[in-house]
């Protein structure tokens, strides 16, 4: 399935990309997308992602909420006219058929408060099933999109429990050879479940989390803003550790939240301003303001 | 006269969004064209998914051409006034019009083609729309000042008859062009004209009219249930929204498993119904069935099977999570739960829920013990649950954890006030469990499950249940002593406690929805009688000392209460009227007192009797404006003669006076009334006989002050003096 979105999508102009080799909540974390869909560059990328939300683990009991799962993602900046028919048939490509099928374009409005970026477009329903956030990228890191990109962020174990007629995750065929998701993952949910929600050390958590927030506002003083993008995403990470270990309470919830949304938002800008001569150059339409 | 079509088509528009968009496209589109001076007939306008469209009948060809005249200065003006007349209108002398010696401007302007003014009146329309979130998208958006639209607008098809109104916009050329159904149609139609429109697209496998979409869903939906034995539970809201995301609607029937059907009835069809927009059905017990109906956006070649089959998987996911919240919730008693209200806050200024939670009991407790509610106040029935609600279901619950419950709530002799304070004790434990954490609107609804299921007092259950009721004006009015009690000391607690922290509603601004909290506590009592003082129930609300703020709150009720009342059709001057007797903080009294006064105000008696009392207190405020005939000096002995009709009074009063103070004692305020409607006929003789203004100081005095007595006992019913008319 991931080798047919690569030809896929790969046959449509889109680098194909790896995965980023950090822990980070969304495939959209990803620099590849959150960097590249600023400034008037035009940008087309697809890549797998794992990723990582701690509260979400169920100890491997739940059959399809899972702490780790694989996102498809593609970028397309500017999004292009003719979206929604590329999308779909990146779907018939994998095996749905749409005559049987029932294909809907549900509202959906992403925002991502620790990215200080939103955008709209809707969930896209599978006969009943949400399979792909399809989203138009209005900010990020608090500034306009200019142009907007467009982003695909496909659930690969939902498409895959789909096509393989699975009703749990654990079942899904890892291979032609009788391997399981669950053989492969099974333990590691649980295992990691035990450790975001049970073990992981707080004090060592919250001690780490300030030690990424100064090493990002450190190499923002350098201005290098793709290593200071790296200590946000890792600062993310942490707060959402923090979170599955229940230490932060509602009220101060808004106040990590912030403080990662600054740290993003503050790497955007040095990545706009970094290149805001050569892109204004290049794109005499484009204007940082 | 032609008939214009509009087609403004754009990837997927939000369902909720589609009403209101017809509506605003209906409208500018008026008052783009009234600009112009084209009055526009009636529109038709049709929303779906991917488009929005209006048909505007018999536009003319083109508009009325219009002479336009501008007074100018007069003939005999000096010539600079004559020569700025002429460079404002940029004429010659000789095109003015000399008219009884003022110059005229005059100017014809020509009909305009209306296919010229649509040209213009398009992209004013797509510019302006006012859409509640719209976004930009392409290469255009290099530029923030690009268009924006709630989703990208993909084209336009504009025809005046049959001829294509050119326009453009964002890079869309108009066109008669348009798409048919996503899936089921491939290629581009053509549109003729307004006529063939909806039939072109239906032809394409695409219902554009959103009226004929919902009628199919609701009659396929109803007829699917029929044909399974099963009775569809109708959700107009439900209809919309399907509607809102299809082009051909095909409703389908699947089944879920019936071992989903141990959860609560109403957490199955919220699932359903917010999660994945399906309806449920009843069976012919009147129970929830293990049936669903989606509404797919496509004629599947298999009939649907694959669809069922998904949707079904899609639910049972979305069941096993819920069932899942329900039976670890089952697992910890609500008195543990209660204890997590601590880490909630209520409001900054007010302390945490916990904290409302023991105002709330002791309140609760207090109305009982004062004997403001009691079993004998309405129902008695035990654990009776309002009209038209279900009694509650047995749970499935395992059996519960031995709680620390007090022993004489189980032997179903606990006094009302232990249950009421019991019920409100855990009334809002449930908003920590995991089921209203993941369903808000399931609170109260839950608590009373698991209370139930965990042994406590029906009663108590149904309190927990319904002690959010009544929400909204037509909501369910709790009857049964215990939630009553529970329901009123919640909803005082609530306004009082905002109203001590100075967090009061102002103008249109009432972030803490105390105004309906109010009319929740005003139909709690008037329609149980309870006879509720305000002065000291606000003041233990307030856990003051003194009635300070009790006033404000008071005044605040009356003015709900006059808004409630006005629908029933009861005047709100004559609350006001009853009301500024003051000393009354019990509505239930006061309201039968205006009830009786408005039936009273109503006939001759009453009317006469009121024009009696005013020209008697007109003449009190011109003639004894410092007291002069107080109501005293009317009991000393007269030291003249009186007149007949003065003495008729006077006895009449000595009649009337003990009468009224009786009844009004017995609170008979009918006959109340009816004992003063025996002053008309004597007040009226009096006026017709009898000077008041008697140049005799005694005799006016004594007069003065026996319209002040009858003035006075007008007063023991009403202050006649705010009653309007």
């Amino acid at each position: 399935m991931i080798l047919t979105l690569h030809d896929y999508w790969s046959d449509r102009g889109c680098l194909i990309l790896q995965p980023y080799d950090m822990a980070m909540g969304a495939g959209t974390f990803h620099p590849a997308t959150t960097l590249r869909a600023l400034g008037p560059t035009p940008w087309n990328a697809a890549f797998v992602q794992p990723c990582r939300r701690p509260t979400d683990g169920r100890y491997g009991e739940n059959p399809n909420r899972l702490q780790h799962y694989y996102q498809y993602q593609v970028i397309l900046k500017p999004s292009p006219a003719d979206l929604q028919d590329l999308y779909l048939g990146s779907l018939r490509a994998i095996g749905i058929d749409m005559q049987l099928h029932d294909i809907r374009f549900v509202e959906d409005d992403w925002e991502s408060p620790t990215l200080g970026a939103w955008g709209l477009g809707w969930e896209v329903w599978c006969d009943g099933m949400e399979v792909t956030q399809f989203t138009y990228f209005q900010q990020m890191g608090g500034y306009d999109m200019k142009p907007v990109a467009g982003e695909l962020t496909y659930g690969l174990e939902r498409l895959a429990m789909y096509i393989q007629n699975k009703d749990s995750v654990y079942d899904l065929a890892f291979n032609d050879a009788g391997v399981t998701y669950g053989d492969v993952f099974h333990e590691n949910e649980v295992e990691m479940s035990t450790w975001n929600f049970e073990v992981a050390d707080t004090d060592a958590l919250f001690d780490l989390f300030r030690k990424h927030v100064a090493e990002c506002e450190n190499s923002l003083n350098r201005r290098l803003p793709i290593p200071a993008y790296e200590q946000a995403i890792k600062a993310s990470h942490v707060f959402n550790l923090l979170q599955a270990r229940g230490v932060i309470s509602v009220a101060e919830r808004q106040a990590y939240m912030g403080r990662v949304r600054d740290l993003a938002k503050g790497a955007c800008g040095a990545w706009i301003d970094k290149n805001a001569d050569d892109w204004t150059a290049r794109f005499p339409h484009w204007s940082a303001a | 006269m032609t008939d214009f079509l509009l087609e403004l088509r754009s990837e997927e528009i939000p369902a909720r969004m589609q009403d209101k968009a017809r509506d605003d496209l209906a409208r500018l589109f008026t008052a783009e064209l009234a600009k112009a001076g084209i009055a526009t007939g009636p529109l038709v306008t049709y929303a779906t998914p991917r488009r929005l469209a209006l048909i505007a009948r018999d536009l003319p060809a083109e508009t009325a051409a219009v002479s336009e005249e501008t007074k100018g200065p007069r003939t005999s003006a000096p010539p600079q006034a004559l020569e700025g007349f002429l460079r404002k209108t940029g004429l010659t002398q000789e095109q003015l019009v000399d008219r009884d010696g003022i110059y005229y401007a005059v100017v014809d302007k020509p009909g305009r083609a209306t296919a010229a003014v649509l040209a213009e009146a398009i992209p004013a329309i797509i510019r302006a729309f006012p859409w509640p979130k719209a976004m930009r998208w392409g290469d255009a958006s290099t530029s923030t000042e690009s268009l924006r639209w709630v989703r990208p607008l993909q084209g336009i098809v504009a025809l005046l008859g049959t001829e294509i109104v050119p326009v453009e916009i964002a890079g869309i050329t108009s066109g008669a062009a348009t798409v048919g159904h996503r899936l089921h149609h491939s290629g581009p139609i053509t549109i003729g004209s307004a006529s063939d429109y909806a039939e072109k697209l239906h032809a394409a496998h695409v219902i554009v009219d959103q009226d004929d979409r919902r009628a199919l869903i609701r009659a396929r939906a109803e007829a699917l249930a029929a044909e399974a034995g099963l009775d569809l539970i109708p959700d107009d809201g439900l209809v919309a929204e399907n509607a809102g995301l299809t082009e051909w609607p095909v409703p389908l029937l699947g089944r879920f498993d019936p071992a989903f059907l141990d959860v609560p009835p109403e957490v199955i069809q919220l699932t359903a119904r917010v999660n994945q927009k399906y309806f449920v059905c009843r069976d012919g017990d009147g129970k929830l069935a293990n049936a669903f109906i989606c509404t797919a956006n496509i004629d599947a070649s298999d009939g649907g099977a694959k669809i069922v089959e998904g949707n079904r998987k899609v639910l049972a996911a979305r069941l096993s999570d819920a069932k899942f919240f329900y039976d670890t919730d089952l697992k910890v008693p609500l008195e543990e739960q209660a204890k997590k209200l601590e880490q909630i806050v209520f409001h900054e200024k007010l302390g945490t829920v916990a904290d409302k939670v023991d105002r709330v009991a002791r309140l609760a407790r207090w109305l009982v013990e004062e004997g403001i509610v009691t079993d004998a106040s309405s129902f008695p029935g035990e654990g009776r649950a309002p009209a038209g609600e279900q009694p509650l279901a047995e749970g499935s619950a395992s059996s519960p954890q031995p709680s620390q419950l007090d022993p004489r709530l189980h032997r179903g002799t606990a006094s009302l006030a232990d249950l009421a304070d019991r019920a409100a004790r855990l009334a809002k434990a449930d908003l920590v469990t995991g089921m209203v954490g993941e369903f808000p609107e399931l609170q109260g609804l839950m608590g009373g499950y698991y209370a139930r299921a965990q042994g406590e007092d029906p009663r108590v259950a149904a309190a927990i249940r319904d002690h959010y009721k009544p929400v909204g004006q037509g909501d369910d009015v709790p009857t049964d002593p215990v939630t009553v009690a529970v329901s009123l000391a919640d909803k005082l607690d609530t306004v009082a406690q905002f109203f001590g922290a100075d967090l009061k509603p102002t103008g249109s601004k009432d972030p803490f929805a105390l105004r309906r909290s109010g009319l929740a506590i005003i139909a709690l009592i008037t329609k149980n009688g309870i006879r509720v003082p305000f002065y000291p129930a606000t003041t233990k609300a307030l856990d003051r000392s003194s009635n300070t703020g009790s006033t404000d709150i008071l005044d605040f009720l009356i003015d709900r209460l006059k808004v409630q009342q006005r629908e029933a059709g009861v005047r709100h001057d004559l609350i006001d009227a009853v009301f500024a007797l003051g000393g009354e903080d019990d509505l239930v009294r006061l309201l039968a007192r205006v009830h009786a006064l408005q039936a009273f105000i109503g006939t001759a008696d009453g009317t006469n009797l009121l024009a009696g009392y005013k020209r008697a207190a007109n003449i009190l405020k011109k003639e004894a404006p410092a007291g002069e005939g107080d109501h005293a000096a009317a009991q000393q002995p007269l030291s003249y003669t009186p007149e007949p009709a003065e003495a008729a009074l006077i006895a009449a009063l000595d009649t009337a006076e003990p009468a009224a103070a009786e009844a009004i004692a017995r609170e008979d305020f009918e006959r109340a009334m009816a004992a003063l409607a025996t002053l008309r006929g004597p007040i009226d003789a009096f006026f017709d006989t009898v000077t008041v203004n008697d140049p005799d100081g005694d005799k006016r005095g004594a007069r003065l002050a026996l319209l002040d007595r009858v003035r006075a006992a007008v007063h023991n019913v009403a202050d006649f003096s705010k009653i309007e008319g």
